[in-house]
């Protein structure tokens, strides 16, 4: 690959077996390096499936997709391991990468506090926050120093003050280390908020409808006139979107 | 930069505001239920030791059906004097140990096939499972015939009362893993052994450990059979060997003290061996 795409999918189609419908259909898009995309769509656009094929969890039925390096990726819940401390689960990462004994641990403690928990390394998850332990999973992911993180409508359980919180902290985490961020998500603001580019998909099948640049200013709050003026536009279009299954 | 650091406290004092708001505090038990926890269980054995000795004292029955607390007492006391029962007990439980980790090996293997293999599981999961709901006791017969009156009969028997159980156990805790884990080792990139090793293992342990509980119980039922079935002096004195000398002697003050004794070794096992196991690993996972 000599472009400077991280990402780049091509006619992409997916079915779980012979006779069943396409989950996504003829998907076509390319992600530059360092680029934050937010890909919006309503229940059954198959937003999981794509981010489960970038991951390599999947493989495609048509089509191709080529990525500068093997993605991580964060789902929904944080998933860390109940048995192991917060910063146990992030040298886990570390582990499994390789990375010798006594390096793991102070590396560890530093992505905690790159997202604001330093002090929680030995607090196990349940003892956790909603919140925290989705930051958990940033230093998780961050652990594993790829080039690309996929993130599954990682805010979508939070409460919206935290939410807007993890905005701002996940932000500053991509200017800083200059990742290339390909974030799903069903809340429209937020990938207002977040993205440079916002891509909106159909459901059932899930297909490519059309995609807004995000020209705002930086930094841009999620109540800001802008926002809201955005947003509503978008959300005009997948409204559409959804009456036509109606 | 100054712009960076500034914005960076900032959001970190944020942070340190929210996580303060939102954490739980943990709380510990009182000291009124820690002394209940204890003295609880003693009070109900000092209720049930009382109405004994009111029945005994009622004379429904003769003293040779149900002797007094104190004659199974003196019993005991009896058999302690003649070096018996400690050795009884110790020869007991240490050939319940060694069969239990003889099991554990054993067991371990046949989990994780029965746990990773679907194959495995169609095949061989009915067979643990109708061994595992078989009586243990039902072998005794089968391995005299084996074995002989020897110390390999009571092995045999251990190991087929708490192998199935703790490789069932295993099995269904691997089968139980929320699929989500083994997602995230994939993502981590793990190797297969990498797999096993950090998030399949750890993860199906409170599985495992319910195997083991009920396969010691199991081990530990099937050595009393044993002892009591298989008697000769080349298997020495265990607890079960003693409830039959009770038995012979038509001495019930004995039998029952042997009954006591037999409890009393299950109950410090649960209590010294794997309550502890178990409280750590529900309470480090936040579901106690």
């Amino acid at each position: 690959m000599t472009t400077n795409y991280a990402l780049e999918v091509e006619k992409l189609s997916k079915r779980f077996g012979d006779d069943e419908a396409f989950v996504i259909e003829g998907l076509d898009f390319q992600v530059k390096k360092g680029e934050f995309i937010c890909l919006l769509g309503a229940s059954g656009c198959g937003k999981s499936t794509l981010l489960n094929i970038l991951a390599y969890l999947d493989s495609p039925t048509v089509g191709n997709v080529r990525v500068a390096d093997r993605p991580t990726l964060m789902f929904q819940d944080a998933s860390l391991m109940p048995w192991l401390t917060a910063g146990q689960n992030v040298e886990l990462a570390l582990r499994i990468k390789g990375l010798a004994k006594d390096a793991r641990r102070a590396r560890a403690q530093e992505l905690l506090e790159l997202v604001h928990l330093g002090s929680a390394f030995d607090k196990r998850p349940h003892e956790l926050s909603g919140g925290m332990r989705q930051r958990v999973s940033i230093a998780r992911a961050l652990a594993q120093e790829k080039s690309i993180l996929l993130m599954d409508e990682p805010f979508a359980a939070l409460d919206a003050i935290t939410r807007d919180f993890l905005h701002e902290e996940l932000l500053g985490i991509w200017k800083r280390t200059g990742l290339t961020v390909v974030f799903v998500t069903h809340n429209v603001r937020e990938a207002v908020r977040l993205g440079q580019r916002v891509i909106l998909m159909s459901s059932k099948p899930g297909r490519f409808i059309r995609e807004w640049n995000i020209e705002l200013s930086e930094p841009r709050r999620i109540d800001a006139p802008e926002v809201a003026t955005l947003a509503s536009e978008i959300t005009d279009h997948l409204r559409n979107e959804i009456k036509r299954h109606g | 930069m100054a712009e960076v650091n500034k914005e960076q406290s900032e959001l970190g004092r944020l942070s340190a505001g929210l996580d303060a708001l939102e954490s739980k505090s943990t709380q510990s038990e009182s000291l009124a239920r820690k002394v209940f926890n204890f003295s609880g269980p003693l009070i109900a054995m000092a209720l049930f030791i009382g109405i004994w000795q009111i029945v005994f004292q009622l004379r429904f029955v003769e003293e040779y059906v149900l002797p007094s607390p104190n004659q199974v007492y003196q019993a005991l006391v009896n058999q302690y004097q003649q070096g018996i029962l400690l050795t009884a007990g110790w020869n007991s439980l240490s050939r319940g140990v060694q069969g239990f980790a003889l099991a554990i090996i054993i067991a371990i293997p046949i989990g994780l096939l029965l746990g990773l293999s679907k194959t495995a599981r169609v095949v061989l999961k009915p067979i643990t499972t109708g061994l595992q709901q078989l009586p243990s006791v039902a072998w005794v017969p089968a391995a005299i015939i084996w074995f002989g009156l020897s110390n390999a009969t009571i092995y045999a028997v251990i190991l087929l009362g708490a192998i199935p159980s703790i490789a069932n156990g295993l099995a269904s805790g691997i089968e139980q893993i929320p699929s989500q884990y083994l997602k995230v080792g994939r993502v981590l990139g793990a190797t297969k052994v990498q797999q096993i090793r950090h998030f399949v293992l750890p993860a199906s342990f409170p599985g495992f450990l319910a195997g083991l509980e009920q396969g010691w119980a199991f081990a530990w039922r099937s050595l009393m059979a044993a002892e009591l079935i298989a008697v000769s002096p080349a298997l020495g004195t265990g607890l079960g060997q003693l409830l039959d000398v009770g038995r012979q002697l038509g001495d019930m003050a004995l039998v029952l003290g042997a009954i006591l004794s037999i409890m009393f070794v299950g109950i410090l096992v649960e209590k010294l061996a794997f309550a502890p196991i178990r409280d750590h690993t529900l309470k480090i996972r936040g579901l106690k």
